[in-house]
C-alpha cells in the first residue's frame, strides 16, 4: 500500500490474500462450530445480507449516492429466480441451481440499466428521491402485475427440482449454506476488485468532488451510472440467493422498509470502509434474531442506536474499530484499556438500566388488563409496583455519573495514545 | 357533472392536506437543502397529540396545543439533531430524518401501541353541509378546506409582507450576508424547522380523523409528499401547491371514474387475445384505473423526472 516507487506493485500480495484467505477458511468452518439447524438459518440470512449489503455500500460509501430503493434490485433478482427455478421444473430444463443468482444478477442489472438511465443525472438528494419514487412505484406494481409479482401471496418455487449437482440436490440447509458461502466469497471478491479499478477509484473521486471529476474529463453521470450498475447486478445475486433459500419472494421484498433496513445495515457498519458493511450485516442479523426473542420493542433500540450512530460515530462500526488502527500502530493500545472499562461499565449499566425502564413502562402500558408480573434480566416481579422502575432510574443516574466523570479520564488517554512519542501532537 | 362537483371537492381536500405538509417540506429544503424524511412523522406525532389533548380539554383545544408542541419538538430536533449532524454533509442529514422517522413511528407504537386511536370528528361538526345532487358532503370537509387555505393565506402573507418574512427569503439566498447585517440565521433557520413542524402538526390535527390516527399514518402519507415537492420542482412553494393539488384531483378522478384498460386497448383497436391464463400481458387487460390511483402520482413523477427533471416549478439548477 505505501509503495512509492514506479514499477506496478504486484497483483496479488500475500497481506491482500490473507484476510480473504481467512474468511473463506473461516466460513467454511463455521457449519462444523455452529450444527444446529436454526444457526444455519441465521447464517444463511447473514450471508445474504452481507452480499447485499456490499452491493448497497457501492452505491452509498463508495460512489456517495443515497438510494431509499435499493431493494427493487434485489427483490427483482429474486423474482426472476424464482420464475427461472419454475421454468426449470416445467421443462426441464438443463440449468443447475448453483448458477441461478446469475440469472437474479442479470435481471437485477436490467432494472438498474433502465431506472440508472435518468436517476444518475444528479446525486445528493435528488437520487436519493427518484430511488424512492421509483422503489415506491414498483413495489405498489407487485400487487397489481400478477403475471410476474404473483399479487399479494407472492410467487414461490422448489429448489429441489433441478438437476443435480454432483449428487447434490439441495435438499439440505447445509448444501444451501456452502452455495451461498460459494457466492458470498465469488461476489465479495468480485465487489472488493471492482472499487480497486480505475472505474472504483473514479467514482470514489465523483462522490467527494464531482466538479473536479468533471475538469479532468470525466463523466461524473457516467460514473454514477456504471456504479449503479454494478451494484443492481450484485444486489440481483443476493435476490437470487434469497430466493433459492427460502423459495418465495412477496412484495415484502421490495418495500420501503426492506430498502430502509439494509440503509440501516449499511450505515451501522460504516459507509468508509469496505468491510463495514460486513460487521454491520453480521451485527443486524444477531441483533434482529437474538434481541427480537427477548423484547417486543427491539426496533426501538435499534431506533436509538442508529440514530445514535448517524449522531456520534456517523463512520458506524468500522469507523470505530479503525479508530484505534493509530493506538496499535504505536503500540500504546494498552493506554486505553483501564480509561475505557471505568468509562464502559458504567455506560453499559447506564443503558441497561435505560432498556429496563423501558421495558417496564411498555409493560405497564400495554400488558393484558392484570397481567402485572413481568421477567427482566432473570428477575421476576411485578410490574406495576414503584420499586424496580425506581432501581432501573437509579441504575441509570449511577451509570451515568460515573460515566461522566471518568469520561475526561478517557479523553486525555486516547490523546496519550494517538501521541507518537517524543513528537508533538 | 355533479359527480364532477363532487370529486372536485374531494380531490381539494386531499390537496390542500397534501399542501400543508409539502409548504413546510419545502420551505425547509430552500432553507437548509435537506429533505426531512421526518417530515410525515411529525403529521403524525401532531394527530396523537390532538388525540392525547382532546381527550381531556376538548377537539379545539387539540387543534391549538397540539401543533404547538409539534413545533416545539421539531425546533428542538434540528437545534440538537440536525445541526450537530450537518457537518459531515447532506446525505448523513437525510439519513438522520430517515432515522428519525423509523424511531418517531417506534416511540408512537411504545406510547400508543399499534392499533387505531378513536379520534373522531367533534360533533359540532358532525352535519351535512350541503348536497349535491344526492352526494353529502360533511361540514368537516369544508372546515379542512378553511383552514388550509387560512393558513395558506397567512404563510404568503407572512413571507411577502412582513419583516420575519423578508429576512426568511434573504436567508434562503444570502445567509451569510444576512448573518453579516447582525441577524441570527441559526435562529431563523431553527424557527423556519420549528413552524414547518408545525403545519406538518396542524395537517395531522384536521386529518386524524377522518384518515384514521395509526402508527402506519407516517408511511402512508410520507412517499406521496416527497413525491409532491419533487414534481413541483423542489424548494418552490407554488410548485408544491400545483404539484397537491394536481395529485389530489388525479387520484380522486382515478378513483371515483371506473376506467378500464381493456376499455382504452379496444378503443385503440387493439384485439383482446382469447385465451389470456398464459400471456404475460394479461395484467395489462385487467388494469383498472382505482386499482392504478394510489401509485398515479409516482408514475407522473418518474415521468416528470425524465422529461423535466427540474420539476414543474424548479430551477434548473436547484
Amino acid at each position: 500500500m505505501t509503495t512509492q516507487s514506479l514499477t506496478r506493485p504486484p497483483l496479488v500480495t500475500l497481506s491482500g490474500a490473507l484476510p480473504w484467505v481467512i474468511a473463506t477458511l473461516f466460513l467454511l468452518a463455521m457449519p462444523q462450530i455452529f450444527t444446529s439447524n436454526s444457526a444455519l438459518t441465521i447464517m444463511n440470512q447473514m450471508a445474504i445480507t452481507i452480499v447485499f449489503a456490499l452491493a448497497y455500500n457501492m452505491l452509498l460509501g463508495q460512489g456517495g449516492m443515497l438510494s431509499f430503493g435499493h431493494a427493487v434490485y434485489m427483490g427483482m433478482g429474486g423474482f426472476m429466480c424464482v420464475h427461472v427455478m419454475n421454468y426449470v421444473e416445467d421443462y426441464s430444463l438443463p440449468i443447475p441451481l448453483p448458477v441461478l443468482p446469475v440469472f437474479g444478477g442479470l435481471f437485477g442489472m436490467g432494472v438498474a440499466l433502465i431506472v440508472g438511465s435518468f436517476s444518475t443525472r444528479k446525486a445528493g438528494t435528488v437520487f436519493a428521491m427518484i430511488s424512492l419514487g421509483v422503489g415506491e412505484l414498483i413495489a405498489a406494481c407487485s400487487v397489481i402485475v400478477v403475471a410476474f409479482f404473483g399479487g399479494e401471496e407472492g410467487v414461490s418455487g422448489d429448489r429441489t427440482y433441478g438437476l443435480p449437482v454432483f449428487g447434490t440436490e439441495f435438499l439440505h440447509q447445509i448444501e444451501i449454506y456452502y452455495l451461498t458461502v460459494f457466492w458470498l466469497v465469488l461476489s465479495a471478491l468480485l465487489m472488493y476488485l471492482f472499487s480497486r479499478t480505475p472505474i472504483g477509484r473514479m467514482a470514489n473521486a465523483v462522490r467527494d468532488n464531482p466538479e473536479r471529476a468533471e475538469f479532468l474529463g470525466y463523466s461524473a453521470r457516467w460514473v454514477r451510472f456504471y456504479s449503479f450498475v454494478a451494484s443492481g447486478f450484485f444486489a440481483g445475486i443476493a435476490g437470487g440467493l434469497f430466493a433459492i433459500n427460502y423459495e418465495i419472494l412477496t412484495e415484502e421484498n421490495l418495500n420501503l422498509a426492506t430498502s430502509g433496513s439494509i440503509l440501516l445495515v449499511t450505515f451501522l457498519g460504516g459507509v468508509g470502509f469496505f468491510f463495514g458493511p460486513i460487521i454491520g450485516a453480521i451485527v443486524f442479523t444477531l441483533l434482529q434474531t437474538v434481541l427480537s426473542l427477548q423484547t417486543e420493542i427491539w426496533q426501538l433500540y435499534l431506533g436509538i442506536l442508529f440514530l445514535a450512530t448517524v449522531m456520534y460515530f456517523p463512520g458506524g462500526l468500522a469507523g470505530v474499530l479503525m479508530m484505534h488502527a493509530l493506538p496499535i500502530r504505536l503500540g500504546k493500545a494498552g493506554l486505553l484499556v483501564v480509561p475505557y472499562l471505568r468509562t464502559l461499565l458504567p455506560a453499559a449499566l447506564c443503558i441497561l438500566g435505560l432498556a429496563g425502564a423501558l421495558e417496564i413502562l411498555f409493560h405497564i402500558r400495554h400488558a393484558a388488563l392484570g397481567d402485572s408480573e413481568m421477567t427482566l434480566f432473570w428477575v421476576t416481579f411485578d410490574s406495576h409496583a414503584p420499586l424496580p422502575l425506581i432501581a432501573a432510574i437509579v441504575a441509570v443516574a449511577v451509570g451515568f455519573w460515573l460515566a461522566r466523570r471518568s469520561a475526561p479520564e478517557l479523553a486525555e488517554a486516547w490523546h496519550k495514545a494517538n501521541t507518537p512519542d517524543g513528537g508533538a501532537a | 357533472m355533479d359527480l364532477i362537483l363532487v370529486n372536485l371537492i374531494d380531490g381539494l381536500v386531499t390537496g390542500l392536506l397534501l399542501f400543508m405538509l409539502s409548504a413546510g417540506l419545502t420551505l425547509i429544503f430552500s432553507m437548509m437543502g435537506v429533505l426531512n424524511f421526518a417530515h410525515a412523522s411529525f403529521y403524525m406525532l401532531g394527530a396523537y397529540f390532538a388525540y392525547q389533548v382532546s381527550l381531556f380539554l376538548g377537539f379545539w383545544m387539540g387543534l391549538l396545543v397540539a401543533p404547538v408542541i409539534v413545533g416545539i419538538l421539531g425546533a428542538g430536533v434540528e437545534r440538537y439533531g440536525l445541526r450537530r449532524v450537518h457537518q459531515y454533509g447532506h446525505v448523513p442529514e437525510l439519513i438522520f430524518t430517515f432515522g428519525l422517522a423509523l424511531l418517531i413511528e417506534e416511540v408512537v407504537q411504545f406510547i400508543w401501541g399499534k392499533d387505531q386511536m378513536p379520534y373522531a370528528v367533534p360533533e359540532i361538526l358532525q352535519f351535512t353541509a350541503f348536497s349535491i345532487a344526492g352526494n353529502s358532503i360533511p361540514a368537516y370537509k369544508i372546515f379542512m378546506i378553511f383552514i388550509s387555505v387560512a393558513i395558506f393565506i397567512t404563510l404568503l402573507y407572512v413571507l411577502t409582507r412582513t419583516r420575519v418574512g423578508m429576512i426568511i427569503q434573504a436567508a434562503l439566498s444570502y445567509p451569510r450576508t444576512v448573518e453579516a447585517l447582525g441577524h441570527n440565521v441559526p435562529l431563523v433557520f431553527m424557527g423556519v424547522f420549528g413552524v414547518g413542524t408545525a403545519l406538518a402538526g396542524v395537517a395531522g390535527v384536521i386529518a386524524g380523523p377522518v384518515l384514521a390516527t395509526f402508527p402506519g399514518m407516517a408511511v402512508v402519507l410520507g412517499s406521496i409528499v416527497f413525491v409532491t415537492i419533487v414534481i413541483g420542482g423542489l424548494g418552490s412553494l407554488w410548485g408544491a401547491l400545483v404539484a397537491s393539488l394536481l395529485i389530489g384531483w388525479i387520484t380522486t378522478f382515478a378513483k371515483s371514474y371506473n376506467v378500464r384498460m381493456e376499455d382504452i386497448l379496444t378503443g385503440l383497436g387493439v384485439q383482446k387475445p382469447v385465451d389470456m391464463s398464459e400471456s404475460l400481458i394479461r395484467d395489462l387487460w385487467t388494469i383498472t384505473s382505482p386499482q392504478i390511483a394510489d401509485i398515479l402520482p409516482y408514475l407522473l413523477m418518474v415521468l416528470i423526472l425524465v422529461f423535466r427533471p427540474y420539476g414543474l416549478f424548479g430551477k434548473r439548477d436547484a
